[in-house]
């Protein structure tokens, strides 16, 4: 019998039409929308005269640029509140499921899916954000796609897609104490780079992938478009099917029965072959800290920011000098002395219970230093709600975090949570782009433990020793 | 979608890699909720100091390139979110076409729904380029997409294009139409879905 990928398995069944020397038209199984990349798609339909196909297999968030502060409040911005009215109205004209800012399960787009259930193995997922990605953890195609593409599947749930290329990224090993997804991820891009995935679905395998928790993969995936690639995902296991149990809109009861006995055939056949291929050793990875300007300029803690010179390709030198002239750093500087004035824990890729209880251990009973202002952004109310139970949210106040509503936040800095001019900031979020968090603000990728021993130190550490000294 | 035509026009040449859609349009205007008027967003951050002055060094305030309509870049332009705000910018801003020597996904399928066109060329080929617009007297380049060809004075530079993102250019085809007319395979798709692939509620 042929051997086949995940990715071909769920690309099969989800054929609507295919012609050579075309792209092929693909079921969409979910789509979710918020309010910057829809008004426009909304406004297409309406123009044209167009129904909305699946309202059901439709639901709405409100995340990027919600404000985290006093949700009792009026929105300060007038802009803002413009875009979620709309939001609200589009969604009313069309009978679209809503989590508007006063819902109990708002928050990011990508952790309210898994969370609610929404995300299941086998479908196809898209989003008019690039990080959709995320939901590939749980063994969906899930592709980011732009609002034309948004107009495209709310009138026909269907999406031109080109076959894209398959691309195995196998970590084997076990990382060491203090080495998280983050890091494994910030690894894998350092290595295939910025533009590595290009036209690509990666596959996470091995022993280092299978290991993880939910959460954990869903850090993997969501930045899988940060090596380029079209989709990230992991074959579902008993792990995956955990997790879905009780969902809002997970099977339920013999539906999860049966439910588990489709998604148990989807993962990757034995001796399945990959268009390309990488290998990882885990316990060979340290934690990341990026330096400059893409999440694919990144080195160990133990390191030093590189020397833009010893860069061969003249591109790509050229580019690493820039970038270390808008970072303000040095070659040569080592990166535990790079002192962040900002810390941000939240966004997409971390802002999961997980991500938060470990952060919480390394700072309970410590201080954040003096020259440095802290914040925590929990990625959904549910997240925060859980978080409050745990007391998590007084450890890191009495640490001296600020404890937020949930959102995008600092991630994209769409609201009023940005840096000023030449800030530095440790971020747990996946882009550290020319004024990403702020004009001119200087944003290191790092994980939840690593940004929250940063806040305490006020530089940045190596955890994998830090955190042992209690 | 405009059908797409040949054109003659001035070439802007911005010699970085990696040019995120972050740079393209900056998120503090994405919160407008029409298509149109991006173009005077376009680099902002690049193109405008804090005071909302043009920066006299960067490639769009030089008054050579006042007009172009071509805009050369180097590999994976484009890269980052899938903000589709960065095309509306570019095409509001004038620009027909991207030279590049590689594009990211998201934004390549954004350019081609928006009949804006991106060409990739070898990196010898875009150092060329690069040679010549960066010369004193601006460089004009005419585009031919039918012919799929870049002439420069007397000398033509040939482009590879995938045949069906062609002709969806050059007749400016409406995706949405295209796709309705395969109402009775989506219908027949819809009817076959496994009761796990809907939302249980």
């Amino acid at each position: 019998m042929a051997t086949a990928t995940i990715f071909e398995k769920i690309w099969k069944k989800h054929v609507v039409h295919e012609e050579t020397g075309k792209p092929s038209l693909i079921w969409i199984d979910r789509h979710l929308i918020h309010e910057v990349t829809s008004p426009q798609a909304f406004d297409g339909l309406r123009l044209s005269h167009r129904r909305l196909r699946r309202p059901d297999l439709t639901f709405a968030v409100a995340d990027h640029n919600v404000p985290t502060t006093d949700r009792s409040l009026p929105i300060q911005d007038s802009i803002s509140a413009k875009q979620l009215e709309v939001l609200g109205k589009n969604c009313k004209e069309f009978g679209i499921t809503y989590f508007d800012l006063k819902s109990p399960q708002q928050g990011i787009v990508h952790i309210i899916g898994p969370e609610l259930g929404l995300t299941l193995p086998g479908t196809t997922i898209v989003c008019g954000d690039s990080h959709t990605s995320t939901h590939g953890a749980f063994g969906a195609l899930a592709l980011g796609i732009g609002t034309s593409e948004v107009e495209h599947v709310l009138a026909t749930q269907c999406l031109w897609l080109t076959k894209p290329k398959t691309f195995e990224i196998f970590v084997e090993g076990s990382p060491t104490h203090g080495v998280t997804a983050k890091d494994i991820i910030l690894s894998i891009i350092g290595k295939i780079g910025q533009a590595g995935g290009t036209g690509s679905v990666i596959e996470y395998r091995g022993q280092a992938i299978s290991q993880l928790s939910m959460e954990e993969r869903m850090t993997i995936c969501n930045m899988s478009i940060e090596g380029g690639a079209r989709a990230g995902l992991i074959s579902p296991d008993e792990t995956t099917f955990r997790y879905l149990q009780g969902r809002m809109y997970a099977p339920k009861g013999d539906d999860m029965d049966k439910a588990k006995q489709e998604w148990s055939q989807l993962a990757t056949d034995k001796g399945a072959s990959f268009d390309k291929h990488v290998q990882l050793d885990a316990s060979r990875i340290a934690p990341q800290v990026t330096w400059g300007t893409t999440p694919a300029m990144v080195t160990d803690v133990t390191g030093q920011v590189p020397d833009p010179e010893d860069i061969e390709d003249p591109n790509l030198s050229k580019a690493a000098a820039r970038a270390l002239d808008y970072m303000g750093l040095k070659p040569g500087t080592p990166i535990q002395s790079i002192k962040p004035d900002r810390v941000f824990i939240g966004s997409c890729t971390n802002s999961r219970l997980s991500d938060l209880v470990a952060a919480s251990k390394m700072v309970k009973g410590k201080k954040v230093a003096s020259s440095v202002r802290a914040m925590v952004v929990p990625g959904s109310q549910i997240v925060k709600v859980q978080a409050e139970k745990l007391g998590l949210d007084r450890v890191f106040k009495d640490a001296g975090f600020e404890w937020r509503e949930s959102g995008c936040s600092m991630c994209l800095g769409m609201n009023p949570d940005i840096l000023a001019p030449r800030e530095r900031c440790a971020s747990t979020s996946n882009r550290n782009f020319e004024g990403r968090q702020g004009r001119d603000g200087r944003t290191h990728l790092v994980s939840p433990i690593m940004a929250a021993a940063a806040a305490v130190e006020g530089h940045f550490v190596d955890v994998r020793y830090w955190d042992m000294k209690g | 979608m405009e059908p797409f035509k040949h054109f003659k026009g001035k070439v802007a040449p911005l010699d970085r890699v990696n040019i995120d859609t972050d740079q393209i349009i900056p998120k503090q205007f994405l919160k407008l909720v029409e298509r149109t008027g991006f173009g005077q967003y376009l680099f902002y951050d690049w193109r405008f100091d804090r005071d909302g002055k043009p920066k006299p060094n960067f490639v769009l305030n030089d008054p050579r390139y006042k007009d172009a309509k071509i805009l050369l870049s180097r590999s994976n332009f484009g890269c980052g979110s899938s903000r589709e705000h960065a095309v509306w910018a570019l095409s509001d801003y004038g620009f027909k076409t991207v030279i590049a020597s590689s594009y990211a996904d998201i934004f390549y399928n954004n350019c081609f729904k928006n009949g804006l066109l991106l060409i990739t060329l070898d990196d010898g080929k875009v150092d060329h380029l690069f040679e010549e617009a960066t010369k004193p007297e601006a460089c004009s380049l005419e585009v031919n997409l039918e012919e799929q060809t870049i002439r420069n004075k007397d000398e033509i530079i040939q482009f590879e294009m995938d045949p069906y993102r062609k002709k969806c250019l050059l007749e400016g085809l409406d995706d949405i139409a295209l796709t309705s007319a395969l109402e009775h395979k989506i219908r027949a798709h819809e009817q076959g879905l496994s009761r796990f692939r809907l939302v249980q509620r």
